[in-house]
């Protein structure tokens, strides 16, 4: 199947001379969603403005559901909406004009059938005549994706679409997005919020100083790069690492009183029976251990570190 | 073409002035009636008529082209402005709409509220004095060429504008004092021969004189002149809109 959005070799070059995306390559599955992570200033931001048309590209092609972004602009911005990560709205609108604004701008005949069942949809019918300035954060980042969504598009992009929302809101924006693919939307999102994208994504991509290091289903990364850690509480703490156990990839807490040993889930061979022996044999004492997988925040955060 | 992204920009922004009835109607209209008391009702009955024209009548055509050059400018900036200051242009600038589209429906509602305004301060005027329009269909064209000129350019100053000063700058630092130099009160031909050589550097002298001509048949300068300086002038700002547009200036990083 033809993928939703292909991205070549795109390049862009602020006048400042900031390379701020470097020869992306990029490819997003119609009906996935796709988690793109990254620290701040990592690009995030303006590879979204640049495939939606807000910052104009330096070099390089993207294509929209078959249409190129430039060329053929028309087309593909009428494929696709945009959630920024700003409460960009007219405060002094009511929910239902803005959605309608939107719709309309975005070439489509007036259609409030549809438009009330988005409203509701989104818990929003409620508050059709409301201002947007009376309304909650939250509601006011529904708001916002009743724009985005309110000219029918494929594709969706969703800039931060939980910053500065409390859990419960953010778990209801996770459910309702999940919906949306249900319904056939192409989901991209960034976030800060690596549990976001640990529980939504279909794949994962990294980006850091405009590169994208790398673009993964979200399962075969987190077995590809995942490590276990074995944590053992002692009964006495140590000092250091004894010199017979320099061998092992352990690592001692800064009290001393546990070591933390690191190892691959997959191997064959753990290490830890034998582990356990050369402590019993040198007459270190535990009390108790746990084991944890590393997280995706984990492998995030050692992906960026090393590159 | 987007007809119904510029209905929705064009209806946008004349809710925003539906919520703003004070400010973009009521205002400039209540200042006009002002100047129709004081300079046409009261100083007005002392003065001599000018060209065969009571003096009341004669500043109507100029009291309407100074609130028409300056709301046209005013809403025209203050409409494209606000959504830059908001944030909120992200969605034009993501939607499929073309140029020409984004300004048919920025310009078409801020010249559509500046004609209203001026018919509206016609009405007032003919509670104060009394005046003819020899050429009705001339009048009405002139008005519209002017509204339509002037939101161009205002909205050029509000693409240009990084603030809520700037905004002013132009309509009240060069229009204004333009409009008062340019025969809004008096006919150029008043004034001391040097005077009138340098009134005719100022395009506002056209721009009054013409629409007096489409009142009373009587002008300061050329009436064809005036209008292809008015069209030149048109031109000019749609391609710097147009310039805007391609090069990303102040909207597209």
């Amino acid at each position: 199947m033809q993928p939703i959005i292909s991205i070549q070799q795109l390049n862009k070059r602020y006048a400042s001379g900031l390379h701020a995306l470097k020869d992306i390559d990029l490819e997003i599955e119609r009906g996935e969603i796709f988690a793109l992570l990254g620290p701040n200033g990592a690009g995030k931001t303006t590879l979204i403005s640049t495939i939606c048309g807000i910052s104009r590209p330096s070099s390089g092609t993207v294509i929209a559901d078959g249409h190129d972004t430039v060329s053929d602009y028309r087309a593909a911005r009428a494929k696709i909406g945009l959630v920024p990560q700003e409460l960009s709205t007219d405060m002094f609108e009511t929910v239902l004009a803005t959605v309608k604004f939107s719709r309309g701008l975005f070439g489509k005949p007036q259609n409030d059938a549809y438009i009330e069942k988005l409203l509701r949809d989104l818990s929003l019918w409620d508050k059709h005549s409301a201002k947007i300035m009376t309304l909650s954060g939250g509601m006011k980042r529904r708001v916002m994706i009743a724009k985005a969504l309110a000219h029918e598009p494929q594709i969706l992009f969703l800039d931060e679409p939980t910053a500065g929302v409390d859990v419960e809101l953010r778990r209801d924006m996770w459910q309702m997005v999940r919906g949306l693919r249900d319904n056939g939307v192409t989901i991209i999102l960034t976030t800060h919020y690596i549990e976001e994208a640990e529980e939504m994504a279909d794949r994962i991509g990294v980006i850091r100083r405009g590169e994208l290091i790398l673009v993964e289903d979200k399962h075969t990364l987190m077995e590809k790069l995942g490590e276990r850690e074995l944590r053992l509480q002692l009964q006495q703490p140590l000092a250091s690492i004894p010199v017979a156990l320099s061998g092992y990839p352990l690592t001692l807490t800064e009290d001393g009183s546990e070591l933390i040993y690191t190892f691959d889930s997959h191997s064959d061979h753990t290490g830890i029976a034998e582990l356990l022996r050369k402590l019993d044999q040198h007459g270190i004492d535990f009390r108790n251990l746990r084991s944890r997988e590393s997280s995706l925040e984990d492998i995030f955060v050692s992906l960026v570190r090393a590159s | 073409m987007n007809w119904y992204g510029i209905r929705a920009i064009y209806h946008f922004e004349m809710a925003r002035t539906g919520r703003t009835l004070m400010q973009s109607i009521a205002s400039p209209v209540i200042s006009t009636s002002l100047y129709f008391v004081v300079f046409g009702a009261a100083i007005g009955s002392r003065m001599v008529e000018i060209d065969g024209i009571s003096y009341g009548a004669f500043i109507i055509p100029g009291l309407i082209m100074l609130s028409l050059l300056n709301e046209s400018i005013s809403n025209a900036s203050f409409g494209i402005y606000m959504p830059k200051f908001s944030g909120t242009i992200y969605e034009v600038l993501s939607a499929p709409v073309s140029w020409v589209e984004v300004v048919l429906g920025y310009v078409g509602a801020a010249a559509t509220k500046s004609v209203i305004l001026g018919l509206l301060i016609l009405a007032t005027a003919r509670l104060f004095v009394d005046y003819d329009i020899a050429h009705p269909g001339w009048m009405l064209f002139f008005l519209l060429l002017t509204a339509i000129t002037f939101s161009l350019f205002g909205f050029i100053i509000g693409i240009w504008a990084d603030g809520f000063e700037k905004l002013q700058v132009v309509p009240m630092m060069i229009v204004t004092p333009l409009t008062f130099l340019g025969g809004s009160f008096y006919s150029i031909s008043m004034l001391p021969p040097l005077w009138q050589t340098i009134s005719l550097f100022n395009p506002v002298v056209y721009l009054v004189s013409t629409f007096r001509w489409s009142f009373y048949g009587v002008s300061d300068v050329n009436v064809g002149i005036s209008a292809a300086m008015i069209i030149v002038f048109m031109a000019l700002c749609l391609g710097v809109i147009r310039w805007v547009f391609v090069s990303g200036y102040r909207l597209r990083s």
